[in-house]
């Protein structure tokens, strides 16, 4: 299975409650989890302070992109590092192909990367005949089943535990009631193998420091350490979003980051990549390529209101908290990015024709900024899609008629009043399929019952 | 004290008895109150579907009918969120104007709480068990939360602890036409964390119109009530 755009999103969202309602179970109890390790972490600092420097910090480097960029590159060039620059998605599978063809690589091994998703690595080594394995243990079992991430920090989120023993049983064998820790443990000797084996590992990269061209990554299982340091050859994936101005941003990062994403005060590993394996290093790898992303990071930018996405330190507490992304996961919004965050950065990276409806995709609850470490102003910025869609003619025709003949009633109380009047003598269960907006409200509940009066009415004849 | 209450487009058609309820328990709080005709809809609908230049015309038929009031009370956070925090960004030709209103401008519970100073109503609620529901708007863009919360215990009910009671309940106005499956599948997860109580409250229509809707689609016999009326029980005369 992949990704086959937002455009779906409602009719993919109502088929996973329906015909999977094991996902929206799974979800919700490992997002509570989430939420609950989250609130603990941000309780034991001063998060709004933390909070508040994410955001100047991230601001100021997005500001300044074009100097820090150069100055990253100058600063990895130096530490021995290649860098390259792709454009789009096409441009980096390019830069891909290069490297895997100059040092005759037929298998490779890697590290947890939503960008890897975005751009579609894996399916272009399998076409170029690489053998490419997942090791981070969500993504490795996505990867066995055939699916895209349903999360940005838990791509396996929407799997439950029976899900996860009848697949290793199906494939190693393993009892159907093997625990998470033995599953872990036959997942680590099966992948063992492919690490030894490796020529090339492909990370991400969660920071990117201008300052001294330093790759940090973030992760609790040690895959990364490995995919980065055994194979001889090591590609970094960064968006260009992803740079912080010195070494010492890091170290607030790194924990800030791991406190929402997890409610870890740092993750269980830490690794900063300074360049290819140096005389008297015992291990690393003999080249690493940095390969800097833009693929539509730029056109975000540019937007005077939604470049503050790029700040998202790709966490996932937005989603956590999200109450509509809690009923499906992220497979329903029909592309890498999922929850909150994917519906804000969809239009910019996507174009807002591609990303409809996702900017529709939200109650509008506000839950979202109150976790958000760098404090993006989600909802904020889903009413500025919102305002974009209806530019460009994007929403439907009658909900376009209806919100302008309402407003026109708003405008002449005696109208809206009678208006109203006539709405509450429609018998709303009944009729009320027959009616625009009404007819899909009431296929799931049962239609609002009107008041036997209205409240003027009530006014008028006095209250007692 | 003057207030001026404005019932809300939704409160006026659905929600009639709690409006009434409403003037009825700022009136016993001493509150002389007066309905302007010319009220019609906040313009949040327009507004959150994306119809800035909507929601104006309709912030603006707001403003006017509301100049005057000393204090504008609704029963409904979702309106009063739109007024306090969104008119002064919409109507900038008229900054001050606008926030002054939004100055002005009180959910039915805060401003019971912050503006008259009440903690006690009366013991009209006394062995009620009730589940309070947050609105979202009411919560995170007003900071109402205890502020209902102790009017009800304070009138003798039991206000049980439920755990999804911050979560949203996946009305949304548009929103809950638009995605009709999702919306319902949030209402569920409230409804389905639901402990055993006399009835549900809250401060919004538009939450308790999704949930009583959902509820009684899945045959549940709990009530969803209105927060006014049910602090107007409170005052038990
Ligand atoms: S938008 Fe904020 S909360 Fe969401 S993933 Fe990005 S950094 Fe985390």
């Amino acid at each position: 299975m992949s990704f086959s755009g937002p455009k779906h999103y409602r009719v993919e969202s109502a088929k996973s409650l329906k015909d999977r309602p094991s996902v929206r179970a799974s979800v919700t109890s490992a997002t509570d989890t989430f939420n609950a390790n989250r609130s603990d972490a941000y309780s034991q600092i001063d998060s709004d302070l933390w909070r508040d420097w994410a955001r100047d910090v991230k601001s100021h480097a997005l500001t300044n992109l074009d100097q820090y960029l150069e100055q990253a590159e100058t600063q990895l060039l130096a530490n021995g590092a290649k860098v390259h620059w792709a454009d789009t998605a096409h441009d980096a599978l390019r830069l891909l192909e290069e490297i895997v063809r100059d040092h005759g690589i037929s298998t490779a091994v890697k590290a947890k990367s939503m960008l890897s998703e975005e751009l579609g690595i894996n399916e272009h080594l399998e076409d170029l005949g690489v053998h490419v394995r997942e090791t981070d243990l969500g993504e490795y079992i996505i990867q066995l089943i055939g699916e895209p991430p349903s999360h940005i920090v838990g791509p396996a989120i929407h799997r439950s535990l029976e899900d996860c023993q009848r697949l290793f049983h199906e494939k190693f064998g393993t009892p159907l009631d093997d625990g998470p820790d033995a599953l872990a443990a036959t997942a680590r000797e099966a992948l063992r193998e492919e690490f030894l084996a490796a020529d090339l590992g492909i990370s991400g990269g969660n920071f990117l420091v201008a300052e001294t061209g330093t790759v940090a990554l973030i992760e609790n299982e040690g895959n990364i350490r490995l995919s980065t340091s055994l194979p001889r050859v090591h590609i970094a994936l960064v968006g260009i979003e992803k740079i912080v101005p010195r070494l010492e941003d890091v170290s607030g990062f790194v924990q800030l980051t791991s406190r929402a994403a997890t409610g870890q005060p740092i993750g269980n590993f830490f690794s900063l990549i300074q360049g290819p394996k140096r005389d008297g290093d015992i291990d690393g790898p003999e080249e690493v390529h940095v390969i800097l992303v833009d693929n539509g990071r730029t056109r975000l930018l540019a937007d005077d209101k939604a470049w503050e996405a790029l700040r998202c330190v790709r966490c996932g507490a937005c989603l956590n908290i999200c109450p509509v992304y809690r009923q499906t996961g992220g497979h329903p919004y029909g592309w890498t990015y999922s929850g909150p965050i994917g519906a804000i950065i969809a239009p910019g990276m996507l174009g807002i024709e591609e990303a409809m409806p996702l900017p529709y995709a939200s109650s509008l609850c506000g839950a979202c900024v109150d976790e958000c470490p760098v404090r993006i102003p989600i909802p904020e910025l889903l009413l500025h899609w919102r305002e974009k869609a209806v530019e460009k003619g994007l929403t439907s025709a009658i909900e376009s008629a209806g919100i302008k003949a309402y407003t026109k009633a708003a405008e002449r109380p005696a109208i809206f009043r009678a208006a109203g009047a006539m709405l509450r003598h429609i018998p709303l269960e009944a009729g009320g399929r027959a009616l625009p907006i009404l007819s899909d409200w009431v296929k799931e509940r049962s239609a609002p019952k009107s008041s036997k009066k209205s409240f003027m009415q009530q006014w008028k004849e006095g209250i007692e | 004290m003057k207030a001026a209450l404005f019932a809300t487009c939704l409160g006026d058609q659905f929600y009639a008895d709690a409006c009434a309820d409403a003037v009825r328990l700022l009136r016993y709080a001493g509150v002389d109150v007066d309905v302007p005709q010319s009220q019609t809809c906040c313009g949040q609908p327009a507004y959150n579907a994306g119809r800035k230049p909507e929601a104006i015309r309709m912030a603006y038929q707001t403003l006017d009918t509301f100049d005057s009031a000393d204090y504008v009370v609704l029963p409904s956070g979702s309106c009063a969120g739109m007024i306090r925090c969104f008119y002064p960004d919409l109507m900038n030709n008229e900054l001050e104007r606008a926030q002054d209103l939004a100055a002005r401008t009180y959910e039915l519970s805060h401003f019971l709480v912050e503006v008259l100073g009440i903690r006690d109503l009366g013991s009209g609620l006394k062995g009620k068990r009730i589940a309070y529901h947050h609105s979202c708007h009411a919560l995170r863009e007003l900071g109402v939360c205890d502020h209902p919360i102790s009017l009800l215990k304070n009138c003798g009910a039991e206000v049980v602890s439920w755990e999804a009671d911050e979560e949203c309940c996946g009305f949304g106005g548009l929103f809950s036409a638009k995605l009709p499956e999702v919306s319902a599948a949030m209402a569920d997860r409230k409804l389905d964390t639901l402990p055993g109580v006399d009835f549900v409250t809250s401060t919004d229509g538009g939450c308790l119109l999704q949930l009583s809707g959902r509820g009684d689609r899945h045959r549940l016999s709990v009530q969803f009530r209105h927060l006014a009326s049910v602090l107007w029980e409170g005052v038990g005369l």
